[in-house]
């Protein structure tokens, strides 16, 4: 059983008065912070603290604090999501950072994610791409019985692994372009793995990839930083099916 | 203490369709009115929360042409906290063969609710479940399957066979995602239309008859009204009133506490479920409790040490001292007790002073004789995003050492009251999911949650919101209607209020205060003395609050702490309510347990002589005990039996 160390952490945190506003960072120290904290529980002291002395707090986003909503979006020393791979935010806890650490802290950066507040920011854009084509169409009621199309175990493993993407836009964030394309392929890929995906599958990757486009996010050139980043190992795999499925669609 | 202003009989009409219960819902169906589809673009309704509830009856509504307006607090629909379930979503398929049909699935859900639900809600509810997993599939929802491609199926808490439908540990987000998607399609037809972070923080109506809401962007701060034909409310459950739950940061009572306020009467407010398997608290700072699914249940097994205060290592303590104390008292279920049970049987273990881990505040799940018989490997396939997460907040390998476990409050059975057709007693708002009382009495089974839900949202309402619509004329009130003006004047002031207070408590202070008066006086056990002293010491820190809360910022941005803030003013309002609805129910019952209740082997036991009937709390003020109704429950098609899983 591991036992509770008591750290202190400086912190430097990206404050911005609204999406008008420049922003700056602000510098806080916490003292006898556990290590057993959570990293948003360490946020939560800084905001009490704040409150305490009448200041007004910093604005995060934060929900299921489990790592499943894709709610929590800071940018920690430079690493969307921080220093721990396949963990979100939320799930970090204090005991990998160092006594005396200083921590930065940012929101999403990316020009379709325009900044709210603090560390909110507008992930609409990703509902936008949705809405272009990230569903099958049928209506309520309609269903043939579950079992009438059988799937194998490995096609909906496969489509399992590109389904569980959390909608977090850390795969933005890490991306020299600010592509928005492994949140996208995973949609595309989970899909395509699917007979109940194929009617509309050439309407849907056209639909979707232009969505991502007018939206604003940039093109993807491989860099490989989305995969590292993102919570749940979304794999690029998901953005080489994409762009097979495109390639198909326009033939 | 005057638990209630007064007793009355019920005056409202729960709309169960006559005839045998196995034909209800049918005649229901054919009986109901239509909205002729021309008609049906006429009419606005308002969807307020996005969870499976309202993403499925959104989306439903939309497809069949009304139009409708969908509310969330997230920056995403995707992101209701529904999004969160884990463990799986119950269906009579009978794909398993091992004997399931819908009036088993009826007869577990009525039995493990301890019958205090109605047998009407409860046998559509199984009518439907198969439904939903044909929707679910067709939506490209990846299921678990067999090699074969055939689905498969896990077992669950309550019940003897395999019915639970799985996505490995994320049922919930991939259900959730389903409905998105096609919510997502429906917004794009032009039929809804989204409104996210927008809270309603108000219901609005004329002559007592729903017509509208109040919300306030919380982007911009700005309060905006708006109008409709009916109002449904999908805003999830309460289980945050305890402070720490299993819930999301933003699950809350307000929309629903507002309806309340505006006179919807509120079911069995004290009906909570405490689950057996979370991770125990760690400490002070702790902000939320972390669920283990269930299904963890299947191949851990449950233990503590037989000797007190045994400090060993659990890998050093041997076999013939450990006390496998579920299967040892209930040798027919096992581990697989229903939740409360098995929560009330932890807590008795840690309250001998058998518990373990540095709190003492909990006890093993252990995997070792699973992992012996179907290999690590196996294991991890089935639960490998629930091992790393335990051990993402522990530091601990539970393939090595045995999980810890301990009791957290999950899920609130309790809700708006709602009749057969989940309208509230407020005409024209409508409940569903776990904001409404309806379908699991005083014990929700596992995996029957999700399955209210989206039996709510995709196979009832669509139904039933017709029957009341085709009855009114629509449009009849617009947002410049007196009412308006006076709704949106309430919440401005209390806005202004509450940021002028500037006193020397947080938000946080307090509601951690009231988590503990729950905890310890409203929680897993209640008695009378401690009710009553829970009820007066809550009252007291209303007032202290009103008084001492320090809300941070402006109104006009976005500001977290102010929606915390009203938030926890209805969360105190509520615990009181709950309080009240334990004391004025003196027996034990599903997850509502009474000390002065009790069979000589310490198990619930239930009075269905006095008690078989549901609790609904009408409001009188917020300084005057509320009005305590009862809705009888009849029995027709099972016999009421005192629960034994021995
Ligand atoms: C950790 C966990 C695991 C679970 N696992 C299972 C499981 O395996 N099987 C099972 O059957 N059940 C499970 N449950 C229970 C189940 O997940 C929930 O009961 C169910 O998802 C609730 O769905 P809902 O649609 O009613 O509400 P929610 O999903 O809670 O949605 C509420 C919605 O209302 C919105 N909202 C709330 N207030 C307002 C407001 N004032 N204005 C605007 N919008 C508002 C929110 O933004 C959100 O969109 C689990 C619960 C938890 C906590
Ligand atoms: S692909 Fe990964 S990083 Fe990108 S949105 Fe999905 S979960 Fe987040
Ligand atoms: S808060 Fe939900 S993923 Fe981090």
């Amino acid at each position: 059983m591991s036992t509770h160390d008591l750290i202190t952490v400086h912190l430097k945190v990206w404050r911005q008065n609204g999406p008008n506003d420049r922003g700056h960072f602000e510098d806080y120290t916490l003292k006898d912070i556990t290590t057993h904290m959570s990293f948003l529980e360490m946020l939560d002291v800084l905001n009490e603290n704040l409150m305490k002395e009448k200041k007004t707090p910093v604005e995060f986003d934060h929900d299921c604090r489990e790592g499943i909503c894709g709610s929590c979006n800071l940018v920690i020393n430079g690493i969307p999501h921080g220093p721990q791979m396949r963990t979100a935010a939320c799930q970090l806890h204090m005991r990998h950072f160092k006594d005396n650490e200083t921590i930065t802290i940012e929101p999403w950066r990316a020009k379709a994610f325009p900044i709210i507040k603090d560390l909110v920011v507008d992930r609409n854009a990703f509902d936008r791409i949705m809405e272009a084509g990230g569903y099958v169409t049928m209506a309520t009621g309609n269903a043939p019985d579950a079992n009438a199309v059988p799937i194998s175990k490995v096609e909906a493993d496969s489509a399992m692994d590109y389904a569980v993407c959390i909608g977090c836009g850390a795969c933005v964030a890490s991306c020299p372009n600010s592509s928005a394309s492994l949140f996208t392929g995973a949609k595309i890929a989970q899909l395509a793995k699917l007979p109940q995906g194929a009617p509309e599958r050439k309407k849907r990757v056209i639909a979707m990839v232009e969505q991502m486009e007018k939206e604003g996010f940039g093109d993807c050139s491989n860099y490989g930083e989305c995969e590292a980043v993102c919570p749940v190992g979304i794999s690029i795999s998901a953005i080489a099916t994409m762009r097979t499925e495109y390639v198909k669609a326009l033939f | 203490m005057e638990v209630a202003s007064k007793k009355s009989t019920f005056k409202w009409d729960s709309k169960i369709p006559t005839g045998p219960l196995t034909e209800k819902w049918k005649t229901h169906k054919n009986n109901i009115k239509l909205v002729n589809p021309s008609n049906k673009r006429k009419y606005n309704i308002i969807v307020v929360g996005t969870g499976l509830a309202g993403a499925s009856a959104a989306a439903s509504l939309g497809e069949l042409g009304y139009n409708v307006k969908a509310f969330c607090i997230q920056d995403s629909a995707r992101r209701a906290h529904s999004i969160a379930a884990q463990g799986g979503i119950n269906a009579a398929k009978n794909y398993a063969n091992d004997g399931d049909s819908v009036w088993r699935l009826f007869y577990d859900t009525i039995k493990g609710g301890d019958y205090r639900s109605r047998e009407a809600n409860v046998y559509r509810l199984a009518e439907v479940s198969n439904s939903i997993i044909d929707q679910c599939v067709a939506q490209g929802v990846p299921f678990a399957r067999d090699y074969g491609g055939m689905l498969v199926n896990r077992s669950f808490g309550g019940a003897q066979l395999s019915r639970t439908f799985y996505a490995r540990g994320q049922t919930g987000q991939q259900l959730l995602l389903g409905a998105y998607s096609s919510l997502m399609k429906t917004i794009k037809s032009g039929k809804v239309k989204m409104f996210t972070r927008e809270e309603m923080l108000d219901l609005v109506t004329v002559d007592g008859v729903s017509k509208g809401i109040i919300s306030r962007n919380l982007v911009t701060g700005k309060i905006n009204r708006h109008a409709a034909d009916a109002v449904l409310l999908c805003t999830g459950g309460y289980g945050n009133v305890f402070y720490l739950s299993t819930n999301a940061k933003n699950s809350n009572v307000t929309a629903a506490w507002r309806c309340y306020r505006k006179g919807a009467l509120f079911g069995n407010p004290s009906f909570t479920q405490i689950h057996p398997t979370c991770i125990p608290v760690s400490g002070e700072y702790q902000s939320k409790l972390t669920l283990m699914s269930e299904s963890l249940r299947n191949d851990g097994r449950v233990w503590v040490p037989k000797a007190k205060n045994d400090k060993r290592h659990p890998n050093d303590i041997p076999e013939d001292e450990r006390d496998y104390y579920l299967e040892r008292i209930y040798p027919s279920f096992g581990n697989l007790v229903p939740r409360d049970v098995a929560s009330r049987n932890a807590k008795n273990v840690c309250d001998e002073g058998r518990g373990v881990g540095p709190s003492g505040l909990a006890v093993y799940l252990d995997f070792r004789d699973a992992i012996k018989r179907d290999s690590e490997q196996a294991i991890r396939e089935r639960y490998g995003n629930l091992f790393e997460m335990y051990e993402k907040i522990t530091d601990e390998n539970p393939y090595k050492v045995p999980m810890r476990i301990y009791p957290a409050v999950h899920y609130t059975m309790g809700g708006l009251w709602v009749d057969y057709n989940l309208m509230t007693t407020v005409p024209g708002l409508f409940a569903l999911g776990e904001a409404n009382f309806s379908d699991h009495g005083a014990n929700r089974l596992g995996a029957s949650a999700l399955m209210q839900g989206l039996a709510d949202g995709y196979f009832v309402i669509p139904y039933t919101v017709g029957d009341y619509l085709s009855g009114i004329t629509p449009g009849d009130v617009n947002t410049d209607h007196e009412a308006f003006d006076q709704a949106e004047k309430a919440i401005v002031g209390e806005i202004e209020k509450l940021l002028n207070i500037k006193g020397e408590k947080t938000i946080l202070d307090f509601h951690r205060q009231l988590g503990k008066i729950m905890w310890d006086k409203v929680g897993m056990s209640r008695d009378e003395k401690g009710l009553n002293e829970a009820i007066a010491e809550i009252s007291a820190l209303r007032k202290e609050f009103w008084e001492n809360v320090f809300v941070p910022g402006e109104p006009a941005t976005y500001n977290k702490y102010l929606e915390y803030a009203m938030r926890v003013a209805d969360f105190i309002e509520l615990g009181e309510l709950m309080a009240r609805d334990a004391l004025a129910r003196p027996e034990s019952c599903g997850g509502h347990f009474r000390e002065e209740s009790k069979t000589p082997e310490g198990e619930a036991k239930r009075d269905d002589e006095n008690y078989a009937y549901v609790s609904a709390w009408e409001f009188k003020g917020v300084d005057t005990p509320p009005v305590h109704h009862e809705e009888p429950l009849v029995f027709e098609n099972v016999k009421l039996t005192q629960r034994s899983y021995k």
